[in-house]
């Protein structure tokens, strides 16, 4: 998933090695909100569908090595509770750069790199199915596409959904307080599936949209780096250069890449991740096909 | 024409004042003209009495000789015919050691208290027609008395019913004692008789030292007649200390009871030394066989049987005999004095195979040893609690001759003995008291399962285990599983049927709270699998214990409807129920549906569309990102391509 990257320039580029450099395509609390949210949305996957598939004898051996239930319910709260926190930082960055970068909303909600919907999206997906079916051209996509908007916006209404029926479930004494026990069976059915939903989606379609599709094959770490080439950024973001270039202000956002090590390190986190993504897609389609019950 | 007493007051009296010197005379004869009318009767106590001397009788009586009068004191110079009532005969008045006799017994003491059962001379003596008391004639003849004290002392009799009288069927027991059938089946005039032992006149509780059969007297009053018992009581009574000390030394009842005395096993004349002389020796074989015969006398002296003598259970020795021995013909009957255990053993298993004589059958002395049998409390004894898993694994432990013959599902039952609770609590921890196999199963009953007679059938095991777990007995016994309360075509579970038989464990363990739900849903079916839909079923599915388990909301023995107030999850108790987990639990959060199913839109609508709306949101999202991913994948191949060779690129730009 892609969360709204500011446009921060970290140093301006030095005079050497002026052909290495690279485009900075995220600010570097965009890239520490997104590992972090790697791992609290592996933590909360895993050690809830151990509950979702316990019948599963997977699920008991994992629910042993996260600790036990118990440990596992803490490991549950605590990464949901960093979920959260990320989701009031970033909205707290929107509220920070509107102030610095845009002075209005309306600047900022409507310029060429809104997160909203536009009627650009429209005629992008539009001719998207032209050109996956080799009727047209590939379209001249902005800095985020409409399929990283649907992303982005998944994570609103996830956060929404599931982290509201999650304090029923941590706090049912309170909340029954007020609403009727059943509610709590109800709350527990949006939860669980609208989870199974997001950790399906995530680990199918946004690990093949970012990493696995073709291009990028095997993963994309611009979300780690926050840089990619200039060239890759000018073929998959075409109208965004367009306008940077026509501006001049390329320059501006052009930075030094990260050395090799770096770059080892992330590649390994990302493996980490994709191989634990797969492994709990692997899991929850065993659990459903072959062992519901 | 019947003549009665009440109705003479009314114009007899005043004809009695009138002629009052018409009697003068008072001869017996006088009293005859009205009294050997036939038809002379009188009421007492509602009852028709005759009021007729037969002249004949009364003449040939002991008392023929003495005038009415003698008796009838109170009519001495009346004149006849003479008012009513007379006084009561006072036979004290010539029998006066009698009289005081009596006055003092438990008879006379109860006349004197008045009450109306209490017998008095006449009652068993007759009143005009009293015949020598030596003779044959006589009321109280031997032959005689037991019927005559029977009268009263016989069941059903208003005395043994109404009064305190600690002996039953006595007239039942003593007819058919020894000395009864002597007395009634054998016309043996000295065979003793109730007057025998309790005397004619002095009757006295026995617990009145004073009393013929008080415990200190009884040896006397046997040997009025038994004058050369002690002679053939050598090993029991020893002579002398017997008389001196009466009390420490077993009285005559105490094997012979009272008006039970028969002649079973007391064979005279035998003494265990006579037997030793032979069984003492070491090297003593049988003939046939060869098998050793010799009796460790200080195994025996340690034994149960200390005190019994060698020919009590060797029966059918006859002391005349050089070998007194050489008359035994049956083997040791044990159930000659053990009766009652005799008759178990006999309808158990082991007992019928014994008559079926199974060499596998396991007798009396196989349990419980020979000449040294032991007392259940001592801990030598075979059949110490301790002991009893050792002894019965002899013949059932896995491959053993009992394991080998059984067909049913349980095994190891010895080495699952060992490591269940019980067996832990008695072999580990040395509890006594613990369940062994003989608590379950019983010592002598022991029957197969199916068997409805038997203490581990279905029908008898809750009380089987209630023998030491009476509580937990008495909440099953109200609960929804006892077929009084619980109205089902199925069978319903017992004990054992959560607890298991041999393997049962501490049902704190981890691993017991775990399997007992899968003991109810053997049978709640349906309500077991919507449990593990919910948060407390997941995770106990996953291994953990301290989620709610059935038995956490349900009760483990005191399981009742719902309905039912008493139950953990009537509505008077629910919210309390879920408070013994969640503190804060209120009457909404109550309302949680513990065995919630998403599958059932008739019974939980809310949740059957949340399901299928949450279901429906899912395949939709999917399909629309898979369809959009699956098209996408041979542009995204064909520009990979393009990037690895820039020729063939479609989109290729100048970098």
């Amino acid at each position: 998933m892609s969360l709204e990257s500011g446009r921060a320039p970290e140093r301006p580029p030095a005079a050497a090695a002026r052909d290495d450099r690279q485009y900075l395509r995220f600010s570097r609390l965009n890239r520490v909100l997104h590992v972090v949210m790697i791992v609290s949305f592996m933590s909360l996957a895993l050690t809830g569908m151990t509950l979702k598939f316990s019948y599963t004898s997977w699920a008991s051996i994992l629910s042993r090595i996260l600790g036990g239930f118990e440990t596992a319910g803490y490991i549950h709260r605590m990464a949901a509770v960093s979920m959260v926190a990320i989701f009031v930082l970033h909205i707290n960055d929107l509220f920070r750069r509107r102030k610095k970068e845009f002075g209005t909303w309306k600047a900022m909600l409507t310029g060429p790199d809104t997160m909203l919907p536009t009627k650009k999206d429209l005629r992008d997906f539009a001719a998207s199915m032209k050109w996956f079916v080799g009727k047209g051209p590939r379209p001249r996509y902005g800095r985020w596409t409409y399929w990283e908007k649907f992303d982005y916006f998944a994570v609103f209404w996830g956060i929404c959904v599931i982290g509201s029926t999650g304090m029923i479930l941590w706090f049912p004494e309170f909340f029954t307080l007020l609403l009727p026990g059943w509610v709590i069976n109800v709350a527990t059915i949006i939860h669980s599936d609208e989870a199974l939903l997001a950790v399906g989606f995530i680990f199918t379609v946004h690990f093949f949209n970012t990493h696995l599709r073709p291009e990028k094959f095997p993963m994309d770490i611009v979300v780690f780096t926050g840089r990619m080439p200039v060239d890759e950024f000018r073929e998959d973001k075409p109208a965004e250069y367009d306008i940077l270039a026509a501006s001049g202000k390329l320059e501006e956002h052009l930075v030094e890449p990260y050395p090799p090590i770096v770059i080892r390190s992330i590649r390994a986190f990302g493996w980490g991740a994709l191989g634990l993504g797969f492994a709990i897609v692997v899991w929850i389609i065993y659990a459903m096909v072959f062992a519901y019950r | 024409m019947t003549r009665r007493w009440t109705i003479w007051p009314r114009f007899l009296l005043p004809a009695l004042a009138l002629g009052a010197a018409a009697a003068s005379g008072q001869e017996n004869a006088d009293c005859l003209a009205c009294h050997a009318d036939r038809s002379l009767t009188t009421t007492r106590g509602g009852k028709t009495v005759s009021l007729c001397v037969d002249a004949k009788k009364f003449a040939a009586s002991v008392h023929g000789a003495v005038p009415c009068v003698g008796c009838h004191a109170d009519l001495q110079g009346k004149d006849l015919p003479h008012g009513v009532p007379l006084a009561p005969v006072d036979c004290a008045a010539c029998h006066e050691r009698e009289g005081k006799e009596h006055a003092a017994s438990l008879h006379g003491q109860a006349i004197a208290r008045g009450d109306r059962l209490a017998p008095r001379c006449v009652d068993c003596h007759g009143n005009h027609e009293i015949a020598p008391v030596h003779g044959a004639a006589s009321a109280v003849a031997p032959q005689r008395v037991p019927w005559v004290c029977g009268k009263c002392h016989q069941e059903g009799s208003p005395v043994q019913r109404q009064r305190v009288i600690h002996e039953d069927h006595i007239l039942e027991n003593y007819s058919e004692s020894i000395h009864g059938e002597a007395l009634l089946k054998k016309g043996l005039t000295v065979a003793a008789t109730c007057v025998s032992c309790h005397t004619a006149h002095t009757i006295l509780p026995h617990t009145d030292p004073r009393s013929s059969i008080n415990r200190k007297n009884i040896a006397r009053t046997c040997t009025t007649c038994h004058s050369q018992i002690e002679a053939v009581h050598r090993k029991v009574i020893r002579g002398e200390l017997w008389e001196k000390e009466a009390n420490v030394l077993p009285a005559c009842v105490d094997c012979h009871q009272p008006h039970k005395a028969r002649k079973v096993y007391y064979d005279q004349g035998m003494a265990d030394a006579d037997c030793m002389k032979c069984h003492g020796n070491p090297n003593l074989r049988a003939s046939h066989g060869g098998r050793s015969l010799f009796v460790n006398a200080d195994e025996l002296a340690h034994s149960t049987h200390a005190h019994s003598a060698c020919s009590q259970c060797h029966s059918g020795v006859n002391a005349s005999r050089v070998r007194p021995c050489e008359t035994i013909t049956a083997k040791v009957e044990c159930s000659a004095c053990h009766a009652e255990t005799g008759r178990q053993y006999l309808a158990s298993t082991h007992g019928t195979l014994f008559a079926k004589h199974d060499p596998n059958a396991p007798g009396c002395t196989d349990c419980h040893g020979t000449h040294g049998v032991q007392r259940r409390k001592d801990p030598g004894s075979p059949i110490f609690p301790t002991n009893i898993p050792d002894l019965c694994a002899r013949c059932h432990r896995e491959g053993n001759k009992a394991a080998v013959r059984y067909t049913g599902s349980e095994h190891d039952i010895i080495e699952r003995y060992q490591e269940s609770i019980h067996g832990k609590g008695l072999l580990r921890s040395g509890l006594t008291v613990t369940a062994t196999c003989t608590d379950c199963h019983t010592a002598h009953s022991i029957l197969p399962m199916a068997d409805s007679a038997s203490s581990v059938n279905p029908r008898n095991v809750p009380a089987t285990c209630g023998r030491c777990h009476l509580g937990i007995e008495e909440m099953f016994n109200a609960s929804v599983h006892v077929t009084r309360i619980g109205k089902t075509d199925k069978r319903l579970p017992v004990c054992n049927d959560c607890h298991t038989a041999h393997t049962i464990r501490r049902a704190d363990t981890e691993g017991f709270r775990l399997t007992i739900m899968g003991q109810c849903g053997k049978c709640h079916e349906e309500i077991a699998k919507t449990y593990f839909e919910t948060y407390h079923g997941k995770v106990s599915q996953l291994g953990y214990t301290k989620t709610a388990k059935c038995y956490d909301c349900h009760g483990a023995h005191d399981i009742r409807a719902i309905g039912d107030p008493k139950s953990h999850l009537s509505r008077e108790n629910v919210v309390a129920t879920c408070q013994k987990c969640h503190p804060g639990a209120t009457r909404r959060f109550a309302g949680y549906l513990t065995h919630a199913t998403h599958h059932d839109p008739q019974k939980y609508p809310f949740l059957f569309f949340t399901f299928w709306g949450m279901t429906g949101l899912l395949v939709g999202t999917f399909v629309v990102g898979g369809v959009h991913t699956l098209l996408w994948l041979p542009r995204a191949l064909q520009m990979r391509r393009a990037r690895k060779h820039p020729a063939a690129g479609v989109e290729e730009e100048e970098s």
